[in-house]
């Protein structure tokens, strides 16, 4: 709806586009929202990365973070559906156009409360979808209720004391079965972008539980979802960086430092180690290390696990090459001939 | 099938005092006994026969051990409801055997295992003791297979007794067991020897029989739910979503069987042009529907009524948000878990207003076997015409019953897409258009689809207020003009959705409306009313929202009886709603007890009220 102006003295991207080509609508979220910084960074990640904007669908369920889908990539298709039912949404719209990149954008109430059940259940499937949940651990929309991912414990303005365990999105994705699971803090807006650029490259589901501080509801000191927190409390796993495919790797490492993880479509997630000698695929120890970073109430981040042998859920049903929604009559009635085959086949 | 059609067919003079291809035939046996595979045997031979059959299985919600009962209907004159009369009853569960008996009709026959040994207390019955037991062991059948088996005696008692022809039962066997020779001769074997044992030990004196006749030629026998999953393979399904709930499960079952069949010839690079999945819950399986639908696919989901109550909200979204989909719901009895394995017609009203706020549904209510298969692919065509879901109500006697029904007919009009806009278009006109703008004063917007490759392709699609060019808006003048929008599509709909259907007698004062598998028992009150000096028009809805002919049909006569499978009367309420200046010529015939409907009952609710 908008026409496109390219001056040669804009910074254009591969795909030929500017920045401004990746904007959505200006946030309505409060200032200083984490939410508002993860949709700055999934615009960077896209333009960095060259995706052209109408490859790319967008996502979300119910609740502020589900809102922020219309704050970025406005020339990308996007369904705000129901709460807690996006999974099952992204998957039957994914199969029109098996070239669709997704971008599922979903909160901790969406996810963990309401939406369990399509949670768990997409991971299984292994849908190629990046699956960003703006975790904090609060109901924004409805005024600060508890979410299921508060710490217990946590006091509440009008709502008291938190006095259940709280669900860890990160671990729910891994028992579940997902291949892609990191962990990350909007207040660390470059790893996020790295994180983003890894996932959007994974042929399969890509969980992001990202902690993005409510600063309306729980931004105090004391919750484990507010910026002092994290900035406290951040634990890196590594230092992330993703190498598109066909770029070289420029940084030199030393024999050792780095762990290399090749994506699906070539590209590469540079894990530079940190105090960790961490690797990403191992499901046992990423179980592991996700229990000792909450016994020591560690904001743990980075590339928690990945596996890119499983095939995804469009790789199972074998479909044409040509996108689903493109095919014609032609492809999709059977001809008049069978009618009468089918008759014979019945009684 | 309509019964004047049938009556064309020459038939075979009566034989003196027999009853002659006109009577009921009742089996009682133990459900997960395997008496499904008997019971169709019987209803196959006899179709094959050329005379008019139906069959109901009349079972319970269980896998394995509760009564369960098969009743058949043969009728020369094509009269195909079930009745509450059983001339002939077949036991085989002791636990029924009492009840079975006293329901004999007086003057029946009544066939019973002989290792059930109980008290035969009546005398106006030929009873006839079956030695199941020791025909089965006889049958070399392998034990497993031996209570499987076993039911076969009945087939073979029952072909002596009412003069089925053994080749048609053999014809049925095949059929069932596709072909292959050893059940085919392990089953055909016990029939035999039953047939033999009837014929050198039992007396026959019972009136009933079976004689040829050529009133099925041209007619297949088929379930509703495999002609529906048919009638949407026609109509291009590209995705079905679903999650297994009986009476519903067969049709996307049907899907998962059918599609590889019929649709690889025709795949671009010969891999699939469809996908199929079960999801996790109803939730899930409508969610995956809608998502496609939007994507522009040819998308559908099937469930009965406790799966309906889980879709309501995503229907909501769909109504509101404009994404077509199509929705089967085989209807079973409500409310709640209700009786999962019986019929009804409860699911109008709820299908119809689903979901909160104003909503207003299209529903296509089929009212044959071939009529599933035909609105299997017209529901697309709708759905996606109206850009809106479009709910096909069919039910659990449909779904999960074979029926004699016309063959199914391929699609006589290519594939209406509706109003999409592709790349070209977006092209010509620069860009410019709004996914929620009414150009064409029809009420139905443009909508273009993810995976477009142009930059104004885009929009967001939301449950949330927007305008014209789908932007979020709380604006009260936008919201009332999207909603009143939304109010004249569905006017819209009315030129599309399928017209009833209308059958007249002579002099008829009285009209009768109803919808779906209750056809076979009001043609045949009709008949019967007819023959007490009422002739009655009959109205089959095919559709709401309602064409002008339904109103018009109301006012032509001075009642209209609205005969229903449900309490309160659902088709009664939309059509008073519908035409409230009519309401007091309408009057509700509206009964659920989750067996189909009788021509008896219809026929003695009408002369009630006609006599007053």
């Amino acid at each position: 709806m908008s026409e496109q102006m390219t001056s040669p003295r804009v910074q254009v991207n591969l795909a030929g586009l500017t920045k401004a080509d990746y904007r959505g609508n200006p946030s309505t979220l409060c200032q200083g929202c984490g939410h508002n910084s993860i949709s700055s960074q999934i615009i960077t990640a896209c333009y960095e990365l060259d995706l052209v904007p109408e490859n790319v669908v967008k996502f979300s369920g119910i609740g502020c973070s589900s809102k922020s889908p219309t704050y970025f990539l406005n020339r990308s298709f996007g369904f705000n559906g129901l709460h807690g039912r996006m999974p099952s949404l992204a998957t039957g719209a994914l199969f029109a156009d098996y070239t669709l990149k997704g971008i599922g954008v979903s909160g901790d109430g969406d996810s963990a409360s309401i939406g369990m059940g399509q949670f768990k259940h997409v991971m299984r499937r292994n849908l190629r979808m990046v699956y960003i949940v703006e975790n904090n651990g609060v109901y924004g929309l409805t005024k600060g209720q508890f979410s299921a991912t508060a710490d217990e414990g946590l006091m509440l303005k009008g709502h008291g004391t938190n006095p259940y365990l709280p669900i860890d999105i990160a671990w729910e994705a891994l028992v579940g079965n997902a291949t892609f699971v990191a962990r990350s803090f909007a207040g660390d807006p470059k790893q996020v972008k790295e994180l983003i650029k890894a996932a959007l490259s994974h042929d399969g589901i890509a969980v992001l539980d990202i902690i993005s501080p409510c600063v309306t509801f729980n931004n105090t000191d004391a919750s484990l979802y507010s910026y002092s927190w994290g900035k406290e409390h951040e634990v890196a796993l590594h230092e992330l960086s993703f190498v598109p495919r066909f770029e070289e790797i420029m940084v030199e490492y030393e024999e050792g430092e780095i762990k290399e993880v090749t994506m699906h479509d070539g590209s590469k997630v540079i894990l530079k180690k940190l105090e960790q000698d961490y690797d990403p695929k191992n499901r046992a120890e990423a179980m592991r290390i996700l229990e000792e970073a909450n016994a020591k109430h560690w904001l743990l981040t980075g590339l928690i696990y990945i596996n890119t042998d499983q095939p995804s859920l469009l790789d199972i049903y074998n479909l044409t090459d040509t996108p689903l929604n493109r095919l014609k009559e032609a492809h999709l009635r059977p001809a008049p001939e069978t009618i009468e085959k089918v008759n014979n086949l019945m009684f | 099938m309509t019964a004047s059609h049938i009556l064309e067919h020459p038939e075979q003079a009566p034989t003196h005092d027999l009853i002659v291809n006109d009577f009921s035939i009742t089996v009682g046996t133990v459900n997960g006994s395997g008496s499904q595979t008997s019971n169709l045997t019987i209803l196959r031979a006899l179709f094959k026969m050329g005379v008019p059959v139906s069959g109901k299985n009349l079972f319970p919600s269980n896998i394995q051990g509760l009564p369960t009962w098969y009743t058949i209907r043969v009728s020369k004159q094509g009269f195909l409801a079930r009745r509450d009369e059983h001339e002939i009853v077949v036991a085989m569960n002791p636990a029924t055997f009492a009840k079975d008996l006293a329901e004999v009709w007086p003057g029946g026959a009544f066939l019973y295992a002989d290792d059930i040994k109980l008290a035969i207390n009546r005398t106006d019955v030929s009873v006839y003791p079956m030695p199941v037991k020791q025909l089965s062991r006889d049958s070399g059948a392998p034990t497993e297979l031996r209570d499987y088996v076993a039911n076969m005696v009945y087939v073979g008692v029952l072909t002596w007794l009412l003069g089925i022809d053994l080749d048609k039962v053999y014809q049925a066997l095949n059929f069932h067991f596709k072909g292959k020779t050893k059940p085919i001769d392990l089953n055909f074997g016990v029939v035999q020897a039953a047939y033999n044992y009837a014929s050198q030990n039992l007396t026959n004196n019972n009136p009933y029989r079976v004689e040829p006749m050529s009133a099925t030629e041209g007619y297949i026998m088929a379930d509703g739910n495999t002609a529906a999953a048919l009638g949407s393979i026609y109509g291009g399904v590209q995705f079905a979503a679903w999650y297994p709930i009986t009476p519903a499960s067969s049709l996307a079952e049907s899907l998962v069987e059918y599609l590889p069949i019929l649709r690889r010839e025709n795949s671009p690079d010969g891999k699939n042009t469809y996908a199929v999945i079960q999801a996790e819950d109803e939730l899930a399986a409508i969610g995956m529907a809608v998502g496609a639908g939007w994507g522009g696919l040819r998308s559908m989901t099937s469930t009965s009524g406790p799966g309906l109550s889980l879709m309501a909200e995503y229907a909501g979204l769909a109504y509101f948000a404009e994404v077509p989909l199509v929705v089967w719901d085989v209807q079973r009895v409500g409310p709640s878990t209700g009786l999962p394995t019986r019929t009804a017609q409860g699911d109008l009203t709820f299908t119809h207003f689903m979901g909160h706020g104003d909503t207003q549904m299209v529903v296509l209510l089929p009212g044959s076997v071939s009529e599933c298969f035909e609105f299997g692919w017209k529901a697309f065509d709708l759905a996606e015409r109206l850009q809106t879901p479009v709910f096909v109500l069919s039910d659990l006697d449909f779904g999960m019953n074979q029926w004699m029904t016309t063959p199914f007919e391929y699609p006589d009009t290519p594939m209406d897409r509706g109003k999409v806009l592709w790349e070209e278009d977006l092209e010509r006109l620069k860009g410019e258009w709004g996914r929620y703008r009414d150009v064409d004063g029809d009420g139905i917007p443009y909508r273009t689809l993810p995976g477009l490759r142009h930059p104004a392709a885009a929009y967001f699609t939301r449950g949330t207020g927007h305008d014209e060019l789908a932007r979020y808006s709380e604006d009260n003048q936008v919201w009332h003009d999207l909603l009143e929008r939304l109010k004249f599509k569905y006017e819209t709909a009315r030129q599309y959705v399928p017209a009833p259907v209308l059958d007249q007698m002579e002099n008829a004062k009285i009209g009768i409306i109803a919808f779906g598998s209750t056809l076979p028992a009001i043609e045949e009150a009709r008949y019967q009313l007819n023959e007490k000096g009422i002739p009655t028009d009959f109205l089959r809805v095919r559709a709401v929202p309602f064409t002008a002919e339904v109103g018009e049909f109301i006012r032509q006569h001075r009642y209209t009886y609205v005969v229903e499978m449900n309490r309160d009367g659902q088709l009664n309420q939309l059509l008073i709603l519908e035409y409230p200046q009519e309401a007091t010529r309408l009057r509700s015939i509206a009964f659920t007890d989750g067996l189909p409907l009788t021509a008896q009952y219809v026929r003695e609710a009408i002369l009630a009220q006609e006599v007053d």
